[in-house]
């Protein structure tokens, strides 16, 4: 009972942070263009100099 | 009717968007962003892939066209965005991703609760889980069910029923009756249920949300814009760059050659030919001179024009039209969608089924507070999670199959309309034929000849020399060396070749009803004569037959005449109304549906307009003009004329499954009803039972992934 105190309230916290870092990512715009992300990766971004 | 550009936070700089439908892979979207950063003006270059879209930071005296001209030279056709109507669309679609993601959150954690209690704690433990439940179901219920409350709301004020009712009436109940026994200690509370509940039909509407976005977003990238402006002559003589909206009448517009015009007016000077195109989808060029009247959004195709304004923005035909057929789509905004209208005897047979319950069970001499609980029961096992995912997951399925065959399907009710559909109607110019001419007797010529055609051709942007480009280049010919190319005002090419001077025009004398002709000659020998022809699409004989097989009887209503219609009509075996006008084609929409039919209207052009609004359900293909685009309920691409038969045969396919999936629902309620009214229904059930019959429908959905195949 007393591993519960610590446990419930840690395992919301944890669901929270997972839920709040969902909101920033659709906030800032990573839902946007979802095919563009997966193309950028294969973009060779080596300027000169 | 705006273009789509804001002064950035310093006031210093602009954003315009694009629609660049040409990207394709990543190399595209390197080139795009690296190459306009480097032009002078510009100051970041975005890339958006999933919409086809480039944003682009300019300095505001950097206008349309320049930046055009710039994303033109790195390789890519390009079109301001003027419509902002395609990009707020996305915000509902974002209200519904945030609420489901806070209900999905929300149903894990209070499941976490729930097993707990239901593997067997009890007393002290069980009532701080049910307060922890509560403590997290309660805002999350009044978070992401607020759109299922405000529909429902909306809905009773008037006096009608829908979906949303049941599913309000059920979460507000069952929560308020699960906080009433978390504060008395009681053995059973359902916030797993009512949150869950909300999440599963959360999922379903938002895939119906996305499936409208990605729909509408491929249109939007599809559409040929209207001039988003021109060149004024000032009283000076100068000359300024203006946008559409700005255009006032009396100005006097330049138009060069390769243009399309922003306004309507009449011709000050110059005589060329126009391409009205994208107004009627007549595909044969029209001569104009001094004193003409011409249209906003036809193509200028040979010399440069001077134009008088007589109309601009809103007092164009075009908005003319426009107006036409927003009265004519009235009639479809009445449409009820199928789950609508389930809902319409499922909704009041639910309610009176738990009022029976409660009845029953005080008058059996339980108290009212456990008759309460069983009422709350039943409403919670016959809320209708089934029947809310049931139709969405089939049809966006189905629309993603249809996507793939090159149909974009704008909402999910289309695929119910088009399997109610018993009647086609078609457009001649543009959707039965392709809408651009085809040259017929290329291979009288010998084959070095035509190389040097394509050489000539290949210079121009007259559209027969392009069709005669697109052939010759399919057919594998290389153009031949060819120098000193200059384009003849109101003529065509000329050049030399191999010291012979050749050229590539109109024909000398023109012979009378065969203007999609060119001369082509060769160091003054006899000119050789090329003729076109507007070709029908491919498989238009077997789709009609497909169609006919379906039991939609087709037929087609022009606004061509009567000669030009008939081989068409003979070749396709079917009958044909023509020297229709958008009026005309309207009332016989009109004359059809009052004698009970459900019509299908094929279409492309800005005349067809109202009609493909009318119609019970409607489809453009992706050559259409925007506003024929706009209208249609779906788009097919490509050339074939297939895609329409495919449509109708997977809207029949969806609808059958969407009638499964109803059959499963009622036959999932049967089975629990009974349970819920014995009282035998708690959490865990509950539970069991919404999350199974979810799972059913779902998966009975998936089955149509391969249906347009």
């Amino acid at each position: 009972m007393t591993g519960l105190t610590l446990l419930i309230p840690l395992a919301l916290l944890l669901g929270l942070c997972g839920l709040a870092a969902f909101f920033w990512a659709l906030r800032s715009g990573q839902f946007d263009d979802m095919d563009g992300a997966a193309l950028r990766i294969l973009i060779d971004e080596e300027e000169q100099g | 009717m705006t273009v789509q550009s804001r002064i950035a936070p310093g006031g210093l700089t602009q954003q315009t968007l694009f629609a660049v439908p040409g990207m394709r892979c990543a190399a595209c979207i390197a080139t795009l962003e690296s190459g306009l950063a480097l032009v002078p003006g510009i100051i970041a270059a975005r890339v958006n892939f999933t919409a086809r879209r480039v944003a682009i930071d300019h300095v505001p005296e950097l206008i349309l066209p320049d930046i055009k001209a710039a994303i033109g030279a790195i390789g890519f056709e390009a079109e301001p965005i003027r419509d902002s109507s395609a990009l707020i669309d996305t915000r509902e679609s974002r209200a519904l991703l945030r609420a489901t993601a806070v209900a999905g959150f929300a149903s894990m954690n209070i499941m976490l609760l729930s097993v707990t209690v239901w593997s067997g704690a009890g007393g002290a433990t069980r009532d701080l889980f049910h307060f922890l439940s509560a403590i997290i179901a309660i805002p999350t219920v009044a978070y992401s069910g607020r759109s299922f409350f405000r529909s429902a709301w909306r809905a009773l004020r008037t006096g009608r029923t829908n979906m949303d009712v049941p599913i309000s009436i059920g979460v507000i109940l069952v929560t308020a009756l699960s906080l009433f026994e978390t504060l008395t200690s009681g053995p059973h509370a359902y916030f797993d249920g009512a949150v869950m509940l909300l999440f599963f039909l959360l999922v379903g509407r938002l895939l119906d949300s996305v499936m409208r976005d990605r729909a509408r977003s491929g249109v939007a990238s599809l559409l040929k814009q209207t001039a988003p402006g021109a060149r004024v002559i000032n009283a000076d003589g100068a000359s300024a760059w203006f946008e559409a909206e700005a255009l006032e009448p009396g100005q006097i517009m330049l138009v060069p050659a390769g243009e399309r015009l922003a306004a309507d007016g009449i011709i000050e000077s110059g005589t060329s030919s126009v391409d009205l195109a994208l107004l009627t989808g007549e595909s044969t060029p029209a001569q104009v001179c001094a004193g003409a009247v011409v249209h906003a959004g036809t193509l200028n195709l040979e010399r440069p024009l001077q134009v008088r304004v007589t109309a601009a923005g809103p007092d164009t035909t075009i908005a003319d039209i426009a107006r036409l057929m927003e009265q004519a789509g009235q009639g479809r905004s009445r449409y009820v969608r199928i789950a609508d209208r389930a809902a319409r005897w499922y909704a009041p047979a639910v309610h009176t089924l738990a009022l029976l319950a409660f009845v029953g069970w005080l008058l059996a001499g339980a108290g009212w507070h456990q008759a309460l609980l069983i009422a709350a029961a039943v409403l919670i096992i016959t809320c209708p999670c089934a029947l809310g995912l049931a139709v969405p997951a089939a049809q966006i399925v189905a629309a993603g199959a249809l996507m793939r065959r090159g149909v974009l399907v704008k909402d999910g009710s289309t695929l119910e309309r088009l399997a109610e559909a018993d009647r086609a109607l078609f457009d001649k110019t543009g959707t039965l034929t392709l809408g651009r001419p085809e040259p017929i007797d290329l291979n009288t010529l010998p084959a070095e000849r035509r190389s040097v055609v394509l050489a000539l051709a290949q210079a121009s942007r007259h559209p027969l020399s392009c069709a005669l480009r697109a052939a010759l280049e399919a057919q594998g010919v290389r153009p031949a060396r060819v120098e000193d190319l200059y384009e003849v005002p109101g003529f065509g090419m000329e050049g030399s070749f191999e010291n012979h001077a050749v050229s590539l025009g109109r024909p000398m004398r023109c012979q009378g009803g065969e203007p999609m002709a060119v001369a082509f000659t060769l160091n003054g020998d006899a000119p050789a004569l090329l003729h076109f022809r507007d070709a029908l699409r491919p498989d238009a004989k077997e789709t009609l037959g497909h169609l006919e097989a379906q039991g939609l009887a087709c037929s087609i209503i022009s606004g061509d005449s009567a000669t030009a219609v008939k081989p068409v009509a003979k070749a396709l075996n079917i009958t044909a109304q023509t020297r229709m006008g958008p009026q005309d084609k309207l009332d016989a929409i009109a004359r059809l549906t009052q004698a009970g039919c459900k019509v299908l209207m094929v279409g492309d052009g800005l005349n067809d307009g109202p009609a493909l609004a009318a119609g019970h359900v409607s489809m453009a293909p992706a050559s259409a003009s925007d506003v024929g685009q706009n209208a249609a309920d779906a788009v097919f691409l490509g050339d074939s004329l297939a895609p329409v038969a495919t449509a109708i045969l997977v809207a029949h396919r969806t609808m059958r499954v969407v009638r499964q999936n109803f059959v499963i629902a009622i036959a999932y309620n049967a089975l629990a009803v009974p349970l819920a009214l014995a009282g035998l229904v708690t959490p865990l059930v509950a539970a069991l039972a919404m999350s199974s019959s979810s799972i059913i429908v779902v998966g009975n959905a998936l089955r149509l992934r391969g249906a347009a195949r």
